[in-house]
């Protein structure tokens, strides 16, 4: 039995989906209309891309299926969604940048390769549809829009009828996403179908003809977009403001007008691909405070972050920092700790590049054995390699070894990523007793009740700008979609 | 707990895997209609049969293959991987028969002296090609320094049939260097020379700086984790790799120059029996660890020694070991990706 409706170009059925105790799918349904652009919209975390990859058969999900008209069963494997017409577009790219733009489209084709017939397949596709690609260009060599468009000309090559894109814009500048969208709007008036997963409720509600709310991982709306504007959007996306209960910070006191740590004037930064990011910031940051950053993902608040923990230097404007800083990065793995290494060694790490002569191993290990009774670092000895302890223990001896010697600013983002409510509450008692004994603390997370619990003050980024907000979620939440 | 197994297996892989070569290498030999036994006394003698082959033999032979190995154990510690400690012997063996060869009435001391400073600057220099490459251009070294092992070779072939050619211009090689410039012998009846205690030497110092120093500890972690280096530990990981490659190249270098101060007293193509190679060998089997390149330097040295004798005495050919050789490289890469899968999976 199928019950997919006449119309639908896809349809989703109560998918269910849990990642161990994390429920991240509820129950979600979703029908894609032939002919339309459907706009998923969510926070961080609300379950959109989780749900695609299903629709796309790169999960299983826990119960409900994908299915696709004219055919009976659901969408078990990527082969399957390909074959039924379905292309995904992912938010990091999969070209093979060493290889042609024709040989990228050929590959994952059938039969023998011709480079010939590649070649004509990219020039056909961007005669029919305009996506005009130089077929001998290397995947590598094009600039970012080209290589989005490659990535579609690669589903249109395959036959998609029904696109798949997340977070297409957020890698454009302002005239290439408008460019997209519009041909989006396009490809889907020819009886195709896009769904568009977004942050952005302008740009969703500019070109969809549906639009879907997650929020965790439930759906909470789904309704033509012509019924919508952008606070309601807002609204449901954010959830009632009193649902939450009061805004978290109405009795935690600021402790302003204390020495000043932090003074950015008129700052821009700019990430690895040498593209601004912040632009014009100006704020102070003062002992004592706890700085929360809210920002949907990609609004310039990494590069803000490596900035403040003077792990980037702002290209113009000026940034006055303190020596020392404690820094938590949030992918420990890479940036923060060396698996194989002994604790002592991981310990050791922090002034590393400053050090010279001979290492003090006996007092460092001393000091390693203090960290671990004083942050409660379960799981292993001075000795223990970082790899045998659990994520939790890995990130408290990453705080221990980052607030020793109460640095005057530390610096925390998404401080509790991966980790269970005990270390949660662990790692969040740590940063707000350092603001307490005087040091300024900045926190990013990119759940934003986590950021509102903390915080005494706030600082939203959206596209590139700073600005204060008020503790306030409903007011907050708004600013990080840039809705007034 | 899985650590402390993986530990043991560690220790006890690399015996297991070179009994298991040599046993399988007998097999081969026996069906080929080789005379195993014989082959495998030749092999014995010849390397640790006599005091003399020990000495003259075996560790004559260790002495280039623990420089060079040690060369590529630091390297490859610091996530560099010079492949180049071939071309940079050359180098390095050229520019000490140059020095020598140029400066004959300097004082001994000084010019063997002389004569090895200035071959592990050669060799540092030939590195430092390879690691601007790296730092400036996102050159892989692998290749870079792959490539100047050739044009090391070629250079050394033009300066023993050019420049530095005997005076009779006839063999394409340098006349001997003078008594002065050559490394002492520990006595009249050993070929056995300074430059093996001096390998010895840098061993056990870059042992002590590794574990013991701040720019040692530098060292380990840009190798482990070049991103947490930068971000926890703020080291300048590009002048730390960019040293550490000179470094190597230095080693690769003065192994060089000893060469042709300790052993052959002059320079000429193929003075390298491909110990820069080799060296990889050595310095994996050796787990990267400094202390331990000393002895497989050793275990190598004896092989190749070993080799040569089996050639003469049971007409077994030589390269016999040099696929043991490989199949060693061979092995201990495919267990180490084995274990590190083995390892991530446990992780994820």
């Amino acid at each position: 039995m199928t019950t997919t409706r006449d119309d639908d170009a896809l349809a989703l059925e109560s998918i269910t989906k849990r990642f161990g105790a994390v429920v991240a799918l509820n129950d979600v349904s979703l029908h894609v209309r032939r002919g339309t652009v459907h706009a998923l919209l969510g926070e961080n975390g609300a379950g959109k891309t989780t749900l695609m990859r299903i629709a796309f058969g790169l999960i299983a999900p826990d119960s409900g299926r994908a299915l696709v008209p004219g055919r009976t069963h659901a969408i078990r494997s990527a082969a399957d969604a390909i074959e039924s017409g379905l292309g995904m577009v992912h938010q990091h790219f999969t070209n093979v940048p060493a290889m042609t733009v024709a040989e990228n489209v050929a590959l994952g084709g059938h039969g023998s390769f011709h480079a010939n017939a590649a070649r004509a397949l990219v020039a056909r596709i961007g005669a029919q549809t305009g996506l005009v690609l130089d077929p001998d260009a290397r995947a590598g060599d094009l600039p970012v829009g080209a290589q989005q468009r490659l990535e579609i000309v690669k589903a249109l090559a395959r036959e998609a009828r029904l696109l798949i894109l997340d977070e297409p814009t957020a890698v454009l500048a302002p005239a290439e996403a408008k460019e997209l969208l519009r041909w989006l709007s396009d490809f889907a008036s020819r009886g195709n179908s896009v769904v568009l997963i977004t942050h952005k409720l302008r740009e969703a509600l500019s070109v969809a003809d549906d639009v879907t709310i997650l929020r965790r991982g439930e759906r909470v709306l789904s309704a033509s977009a012509s019924t919508l504007d952008e606070s309601s959007v807002a609204d449901a996306l954010l959830g009632e403001a009193m649902e939450r209960g009061e805004t978290s910070a109405h009795h935690r006191h600021a402790p302003r007008g204390d020495a000043c740590v932090v003074a950015a004037e008129e700052i821009e930064l700019r990430d690895d691909r040498d593209i601004v990011t912040i632009r014009g910031a100006s704020f102070e940051i003062e002992s004592g405070e706890i700085l929360g950053i809210a920002a949907v993902e990609g609004a310039g608040q990494h590069e803000l972050l490596r900035a403040l923990a003077g792990r980037l230097a702002p290209s113009t404007g000026r940034l006055r920092i303190p020596n020392r800083i404690g820094f938590i990065p949030e992918d420990r793995h890479r940036d923060a700790l060396v698996l194989e290494f002994e604790l002592t060694d991981n310990v050791a790490l922090n002034g590393a590049g400053q050090r010279s002569g001979v290492m003090n191993w006996g007092s460092i290990s001393e000091r390693t054995d203090v960290m671990i009774r004083e942050f409660d670092v379960r799981g292993g000895t001075h000795r223990s390699r970082a790899s045998e302890l659990s994520g939790g223990n890995q990130q408290k001896l990453v705080l221990a070894r980052e607030l020793d010697g109460s640095p005057p600013l530390v610096v925390a983002e998404n401080p509790t990523r991966g980790l269970d409510i005990r270390a949660t509450d662990a790692v969040h008692g740590r940063l707000r007793a350092a603001s307490v004994s005087g040091a300024a603390v900045v926190v990013y997370s990119s759940d934003l009740d986590e950021v509102l619990s903390l915080a005494t003050r706030v600082l939203v980024v959206h596209a590139g700008v700073v600005r204060e907000c008020p503790l306030d979620r409903e007011v907050v939440g708004r600013a990080m979609l840039g809705v007034a | 707990m899985p650590a402390v197994s993986e530990l043991r297996m560690g220790r006890l892989l690399a015996p297991t895997l070179i009994a298991a070569l040599v046993v399988a290498t007998g097999v081969l030999l026996a069906i080929g209609g080789y005379d195993v036994g014989r082959a495998a006394e030749a092999l014995v003698n010849g390397s640790v049969g006599s005091w003399y082959a020990i000495g003259s033999a075996t560790l004559v032979r260790a002495t280039p293959l623990i420089l060079t190995g040690l060369a590529v154990a630091l390297a490859f510690r610091a996530g560099v991987f010079n492949i180049g400690a071939e071309g940079q012997f050359l180098v390095g063996a050229a520019a000490a028969a140059a020095i020598a060869l140029t400066l004959p009435k300097t004082p001994s001391l000084i010019l063997i002296l002389l004569a090895l400073v200035v071959g592990a600057i050669a060799g540092a220099v030939w590195a430092w090609i390879a690691a601007v490459l790296r730092s400036r251009f996102h050159v892989l070294e692998v290749i870079s320094t792959i490539m100047l092992n050739f044009v090391a070779a070629f250079l050394v072939s033009y300066l023993v049939r050019g420049p530095l050619q005997e005076p009779t211009h006839v063999y394409p090689q340098t006349e001997s260097i003078v008594a002065a410039a050559q490394l002492p012998r520990f006595g009249p009846t050993t070929r056995l020379h300074l430059g093996f205690v001096l390998a010895l030497l840098a061993c056990a110092v870059a042992w002590w700086a590794v574990r013991y120093t701040a720019a040692g500890f530098r060292l380990r972690v840009v190798g482990a984790n070049p991103s947490a280096a930068r971000s926890a530990g703020k080291i300048d990981v590009d002048r730390v790799t960019t040293r550490v490659f000179l470094l190597s190249g230095a080693l690769s270098g003065l192994a060089g120059a000893i060469e042709v101060c300790g052993v052959t007293y002059a320079l000429y193509e193929n003075i390298s029996p491909g110990y820069g190679y080799t060296a990889i060998a050595v310095a994996l089997l050796a787990r990267l660890d400094p202390a331990a390149v000393i002895a497989t330097g050793i275990l190598f040295g004896a092989l190749e020694a070993g080799a040569g004798a089996m050639q003469r005495d049971a007409n077994v050919p030589s390269v016999v070991v040099s696929v043991i050789e490989a199949g060693i490289i061979l092995a201990l890469v495919a267990a180490d990706r084995a274990r590190a899968m083995r390892t991530r999976s446990a992780v994820a």
